[in-house]
């Protein structure tokens, strides 16, 4: 298809996240002029995620990523517990095979993102920020409306592509009828603060030594039993601390959500980690939590979708991830684009190979492999009753009161029936949780 | 770790203030009808909207972190919320 007017550049990438930063890096190194349009006023200042990356896909982007960009610490430690108000039942995986390769590290997307628009200026790319996109451009052709540049304020741009890079609230994929208005269930709010503490401090208490980096997540009574749960990752000289909430729980409950983070603060077995800390920066963002079933349409006539805005967040249970996802989308974006730019055809049906590239990758085949894993962590029972469960069995178990011991069986059979979960419930979620997870 | 309220921890945080306009904007009548106004009290992180003694919602846009989780839960017609302009809003430097 055939363009009016000569565009300023091959592609407009709007927001300066990791999706766009690494969509506008490949495609400058495939020697295209594309422009970056970042609202906040300076690259990565309107960014911000919970704090853990799993960084295989970025460091294929960038090489040198581990030692040059301004990442925290590298995860090494996996902690992953049911809170209940008065116990905890917790998996502690740690392990060095994690270190080397690297896996995963904490993130400050304030001092990261910088990083990666630097590195899209280095090769090339011009990245504006303090401008917000108002609305796309769009002109009607033969073969319908293509999307042909973007406006912002009195400025009007043109590209033979615009990225749509806008993270989660992704107004402009709405705008062009890609997005509809999500459902609750698909939605859950993060909210989060960055508490200073001395590196050694940090160290002792998470027993860490060096760069290690420990990942804390928490279900249950921390979160007053919403769906959702608790988190605390470990910086170099800070900790982020936060929860997320799935908004159809908590606006069923009528839970306020400030007052589920305030209880999750004080939980007394959260609290020591936090102890003499100060408070750096306090946040929150909107999270995909729809899965396989939130990616809708991701590319259409002069325009793609990436990262966030294309829904790609995945909630595996033990794993929270979306930065790596918006890598990678970013990079079967640039190349789809790339090979677009090279017919001269950048039709949605020619865009369309982003979307096949996106699904032939880690990307896509992970929220296949995940799509079940959304409805499963749906289960009511996850954020209260089986952490009560697994702490009885196990107060059974350690509760050495001078009275008899029965065998383990025996007193998870009693503590099951003191709880209001079924056996055909127990198995059920069993069978479940083995197919989602 | 000291136990500080939504507005003492908003005070950390470096927010550049747009003074000639707001980019929230609650339709009263909507908000009520629909019980948004509730909802959005309530689902705010930044304590951004109060409910007043008349029932109406006020708005203090300029602590808005703009997450958007107001307009998630808000129903058709009863919120109007939009980025902020370039450069204004809330600018974070942890992240």
């Amino acid at each position: 298809m055939t363009e009016t007017a000569e565009p300023d550049f091959d592609a407009i990438v709007i927001g300066a996240g990791i999706a766009g930063c690494v969509t506008a890096y490949q495609l400058a190194r495939q020697g295209r002029s594309v422009l970056v349009i970042e609202r906040g006023e300076a690259p990565g200042s309107k960014n911000l995620s919970g704090g853990v990356l799993y960084s295989r896909g970025i460091q294929q982007v960038f090489p040198g990523f581990l030692d040059e960009a301004p990442v925290e610490r590298r995860i090494t430690r996996n902690y992953i517990n049911f809170l209940n108000a008065g116990s905890s039942v917790a998996i502690d995986y740690r392990d060095a095979r994690l270190a080397d390769p690297v896996n995963a590290v904490t993130v400050l997307r304030a001092k990261l993102d910088p990083w990666l628009a630097e590195r899209c200026e280095e090769a090339g790319a011009v990245i504006m920020p303090g401008v917000r996109v108002d609305r796309v451009l769009t002109e009607d052709g033969p073969a319908g409306r293509r999307i042909v540049g973007v406006r912002a304020g009195d400025d009007e741009l043109r590209a033979h592509v615009v990225v749509a890079a806008d993270g989660v609230n992704s107004f402009i994929a709405k705008e062009a009828g890609l997005r509809k208005q999500e459902p609750l269930n698909h939605l859950a709010v993060g909210v989060k603060s960055v508490v200073s503490l001395p590196r050694e401090t940090i160290e002792a208490r998470f027993n860490l030594t060096g760069n290690e980096g420990a990942a804390i997540a928490a279900v249950g009574d921390c979160t007053e039993g919403v769906g959702g749960g608790g988190f605390l990752y470990t910086n170099i000289d800070s900790i982020s601390v936060g929860i997320v909430v799935r908004l159809d729980d908590l606006t069923a409950k009528k839970k306020v959500v400030t007052d589920i983070f305030d209880h999750f603060l004080a939980h007394q077995f959260i609290a020591p980690y936090l102890e003499g800390g100060e408070l750096l920066e306090y946040g929150c963002h909107l999270v995909a939590e729809g899965g396989l079933h939130m990616i809708g349409e991701i590319a259409m006539d002069g325009m793609v979708v990436v990262g966030d805005a294309a829904g790609l967040t995945l909630n595996t249970g033990l794993t929270v991830r979306g930065m790596d996802l918006a890598v990678g989308s970013a990079v079967a974006a640039a190349e789809a684009i790339g090979d677009a730019l090279d017919r001269k055809d950048s039709s949605g049906a020619s865009l369309a190979r982003y979307r096949q590239k996106l699904f032939a990758s880690y990307v896509g085949q992970d929220m296949k492999t995940y799509a079940k894993a959304p409805s499963f962590l749906e289960i009511e029972r996850m954020y209260k009753q089986y952490g009560e469960l697994f702490a009885n069995v196990l107060y059974g178990a350690f509760n050495l009161d001078t009275q008899p011991r029965q065998h383990l069986f025996k007193v998870a059979r009693k503590s099951l029936g003191q709880s209001p979960l079924k056996v055909r419930q127990l198995v059920r979620d069993g069978i479940a949780g083995a197919r989602s997870l | 770790m000291k136990r500080l309220s939504v507005t003492e921890r908003l005070t950390k945080n470096r927010f550049v203030l747009d003074e000639e306009q707001s980019h929230i904007e609650v339709n009263q009548e909507i908000a009520k009808v629909t019980g948004t106004g509730k909802l959005i009290v309530a689902c705010c992180p930044a304590h951004v909207y109060t409910e007043e003694p008349d029932g109406t919602i006020s708005v203090e846009y300029a602590a808005c972190l703009e997450c958007g989780t107001c307009l998630a839960v808000a129903a058709p017609g009863a919120l109007k919320w939009h980025y902020p302009r370039g450069g204004f809003g809330v600018q974070f430097r942890e992240g």
